[in-house]
């Protein structure tokens, strides 16, 4: 309990910093926001009017107080580019990119812990070794190629799904999850290549430990003393890789949303990035950067629930 | 060094992924400097009379939806991408070795604090910061060097430091001292130079991830910008003619990946060779 | 109860090709402390791995006849070999801390054995196990089954090794070298231990150990190795007065004593 409550004083103090740097770099940096949102059409008269209006003449620490306390209670601010509260912009475009996150996380926990430990059960085979090598390859694909590859094969020559053609969750639940599973597994193929090999590795050290010795003599064979000994020691590197990973796939999601054309808040950052609409990317940066914090928080509870030792370090 | 000599007669098996990666890297490396020098077709001459054909002798990836050859463009966008790339390793990697060469040897409190600012940029993927970067600092070929020269700065470092701080406490090191050896002589004389085989894997991985950010940011438009061609730009591109010239994104496709696999190959057979 | 019969183990060409044990023949009455001393290399750890099955078929040839109770072991596939270990030959490795899984309860490594040969319920298991920690000593066993191998001494884990290794009360119990890593006070303890459970419990105790002092101390009989084979088998106090061998005599000779100490 002690370890969670620190590690938790960590996260909230680390979320403190990202959301000071995120209205440092999107409130100040850019300048004067008044000016942006009026254009270049503004009177200096308005401008003063307006910056008044949005209380851009108080100190920055009482801005960013000011700031932090809406943004929790859900106000957002104002797009430039739409005039529309960014709270209600985001909430519509959320879901598909925590599906989509949430799906590829899914893949790849079923698919590299399996396919890592049955490497690590055959080391030194032929399958094992086949999937060494092609480890290494779909390491080397970028997820915007093993997207285009998927619309290719499975959107326009099997038909299994329509390139373009996004179904939403509220109209109908399995198509939408049938569109999701594409996207998901290009942001999640490289990872689980990468995961496999970890856990393949880290089982394989694990195996040749003493302790291991001590499960053979007390009746164990090979593999039950890889699944029931080496795998939780094993798993430690493997649950940090993942939520290395998990932070990774949120990026290669952003980019995927615009292969796959999935109207998600990746798509609408890329738009604000290029319109400038400041309000609409900081909230979304915000957005994701919690998403990596909380992640790596998760992660370091889970390493310390499979390895007490990990409390002491 | 001293780690060469001890190796026991099962490690004289073939280091199969070190000479792939030597091959596949030296070929694509050939590929994109000959594409300096020469190309088929000019990357962006359109023949009306031949829009999307299918790969053949004349032109051996095909031609895009202009007539424009495939072979030419991939030619041309291999060269902004590698070139994209090895800028940013080389910002990356100089700066990165000085901080962490620098840290690592001398400690103390500016050690602890650039270290945790590194740990907590590394903590972010580098292609969302590049993405917030691009709003300030705006797009283009050279503004994406610069972003992601500076996002990279700290994966070097860290590697760098952690290395180095483990070198200053061999002996090595104190007899150079007690010899009259200056700090930044032991540091660049001494230390560097050791550093080799542990950077050099880091430096792969580094290629890649520059190819990969490239590849991204070009896609979505925040990168290289038309009419300038690159491999991420191109498949942006080519994805819109999917139907009619898959053999564009394919080929595309390909290249970023033959680019990626050679140094995956190299980095991954040395660090074998290490162990 | 083990008869050790012209055993060679020679490894293969990759491990260096070398005959670590070249004929030795060992017999071992029930019930009995026999110690098995050499120096680092004499191939006393290999045979002991030997008799455990634990030596990997694909690391070495082990010829020759091992007969525990009627079994003979080299023949055995590994399925069969299985069913003996943990169950009629327990093992404590030298040392504990790293011979014990860092992230399973102390409790449910005692109990494994249990686990794997026997048909006994949870709570069954449970029980036996806190009355053989009990048995060698552990303070507190309630307390100690639901901790960790990090939160306990040296000597405390290597007494639970010794219980996980008696649950299933073994025939034969191997103790490669479970005194070495510990402190001299401990070694003391744990050495009472095993002559306390071979006294209680009847067990049969194959002692290898490069140290004489350790091995006078516990044992019945003694037999020496050097150089992969055996040289000498006697009563402990025969082997240390009337040393027959040179090499047992340069062996007693080495051992430090009070008066050479002054």
């Amino acid at each position: 309990m002690k370890y969670i409550a620190k590690k938790l004083f960590t996260l909230i103090i680390t979320l403190f910093i990202v959301s000071l740097l995120a209205f440092l770099a999107f409130q100040i940096i850019p300048g004067n926001a008044a000016v942006l949102r009026l254009g270049t059409n503004g009177t200096p008269q308005q401008v003063e009017q307006l910056k008044e209006e949005m209380g851009l003449n108080r100190p920055i620490a009482i801005q960013y107080g000011d700031w932090l306390g809406s943004f929790l209670s859900g106000d957002m601010g104002v797009s430039y580019t739409y005039n529309m509260p960014v709270e209600d912009m985001i909430a519509q475009k959320l879901p598909s990119t925590v599906a989509l996150v949430l799906l590829g996380c899914l893949l790849m926990v079923v698919l590299s812990i399996p396919i890592g430990i049955f490497t690590a059960r055959h080391a030194g085979g032929v399958v094992d070794r086949v999937m060494t090598v092609l480890n290494q390859v779909l390491m080397s694909i970028p997820p915007v190629f093993v997207g285009i590859l998927f619309s290719f094969v499975f959107g326009i020559t099997l038909r299994v799904f329509i390139p373009g053609d996004f179904v939403s969750w509220d109209e109908n639940i399995t198509q939408f999850l049938v569109f999701m599973f594409f996207p998901a597994l290009s942001i999640a193929l490289s990872r689980v290549a990468m995961t496999v090999k970890l856990l393949r590795s880290s089982l394989l050290d694990e195996m040749d430990k003493n302790y291991i010795r001590t499960a053979f003599s007390r009746g164990h064979s090979r593999d039950t003393a890889l699944r029931q000994h080496a795998l939780r020691n094993s798993l430690v590197p493997v649950v940090v890789f993942m939520a290395v990973s998990a932070a990774e796939m949120v990026a290669a999601g952003i980019i995927i949303e615009q292969v796959f054309a999935i109207p998600g808040i990746g798509r609408l950052l890329i738009a604000s990035i290029g319109t400038y609409d400041f309000p609409v990317v900081q909230a979304i940066v915000l957005i994701l950067a919690t998403w990596v914090v909380v992640v790596n928080f998760l992660a370091d509870i889970l390493s310390q629930y499979i390895d007490p030792r990990v409390r002491l370090g | 060094m001293n780690r060469q000599i001890i190796k026991s007669p099962l490690h004289h098996k073939k280091n199969y992924f070190l000479s792939l990666g030597k091959g596949i890297t030296g070929a694509m490396v050939v590929f994109i400097l000959l594409g300096m020098v020469w190309q088929p077709y000019s990357p962006t001459a359109m023949d009306a009379m031949a829009k999307s054909q299918a790969p053949s002798l004349l032109h051996l990836c095909g031609t895009d939806n202009m007539g424009r050859d495939i072979l030419s463009r991939i030619m041309e966008g291999a060269g902004t991408t590698f070139f994209i790339a090895a800028c940013v390793v080389l910002i990356g990697f100089t700066i990165g070795t000085l901080i962490g060469c620098l840290t690592g040897y001398f400690g103390g409190l500016a050690d602890v604090i650039l270290m945790r600012v590194c740990d907590s940029i590394t903590a972010f993927p580098s292609i969302l910061l590049a993405l917030v970067l691009v709003m300030l600092c705006g797009r283009g070929k050279y503004q994406i060097i610069l972003i992601l020269g500076i996002l990279f700065i700290p994966s070097f470092a860290r590697v760098v430091r952690g290395e180095v701080a483990r070198q200053r406490s061999q002996n090595y090191t104190a007899a150079a001292r007690l010899m009259g050896a200056g700090h930044f002589r032991i540091i660049f004389k001494h230390i560097l130079p050791n550093l080799l085989p542990v950077l050099l894997p880091t430096l792969s991985i580094g290629f890649n991830n520059a190819v990969l950010a490239e590849a991204s940011m070009s896609y979505v438009g925040v990168g290289v910008q038309k009419p300038e061609l690159s491999l991420g730009g191109m498949l942006s591109e080519a994805q819109t003619y999917l139907g009619n010239a898959p053999w564009y994104a394919l080929f595309t496709g390909l290249t970023i990946v033959l680019l990626i696999l050679g140094f995956s190959m190299l980095g991954e057979g040395l660090s074998r060779e290490e162990s | 109860m083990l008869d050790v019969k012209n055993l060679h183990i020679r490894f293969h060409k990759a491990r260096g090709g070398r005959e670590a044990v070249q004929g030795i023949d060992l017999h071992m009455n029930t019930g009995e402390i026999l110690g098995l001393v050499g120096e680092s290399g004499s191939g006393k750890t290999v045979t002991a791995m030997a008799i455990s099955g634990l030596m990997s078929r694909k690391q070495a040839i082990c010829t020759g006849e091992i007969w525990l109770d009627g079994v003979e072991l080299l023949s055995c596939d590994r399925e069969q070999l299985r069913r003996l270990q943990g169950k009629d030959i327990g093992v404590v490795f030298q040392e504990p801390m790293s011979s014990m899984n860092p992230v399973m309860r102390i409790g449910a490594q005692i109990e494994e054995s249990l686990r794997l040969h026997t048909n006994m319920t949870a709570q069954e298991r449970r029980d036996r196990a806190l009355y053989v920690m009990a048995a060698v000593e552990l303070p507190e066993p309630e307390k100690i089954y639901n901790q960790y191998p990090h939160e306990l001494s040296g000597g405390m884990l290597q007494r639970a090794m010794i219980a996980a290794a008696l649950t299933t009360r073994p025939k034969l119990l191997l103790c490669d070298e479970p005194t070495t890593a510990l402190d001299v006070t401990i070694q003391a303890q744990i050495l009472e231990l095993l002559k306390r459970v071979n006294r209680e419990f009847g067990i049969g105790i194959l002692f290898i150990s490069h140290d004489l002092n350790v091995v006078r101390k516990l044992c019945t009989r003694v037999a020496v190795m050097y150089r992969g084979k055996l040289v000498e088998e006697g009563p402990v106090d025969e082997v240390f007065f009337h040393p027959k061998e040179e090499y047992t005599k340069r062996l007693i000779a080495a051992i430090p004593t009070r008066k050479k100490r002054g």
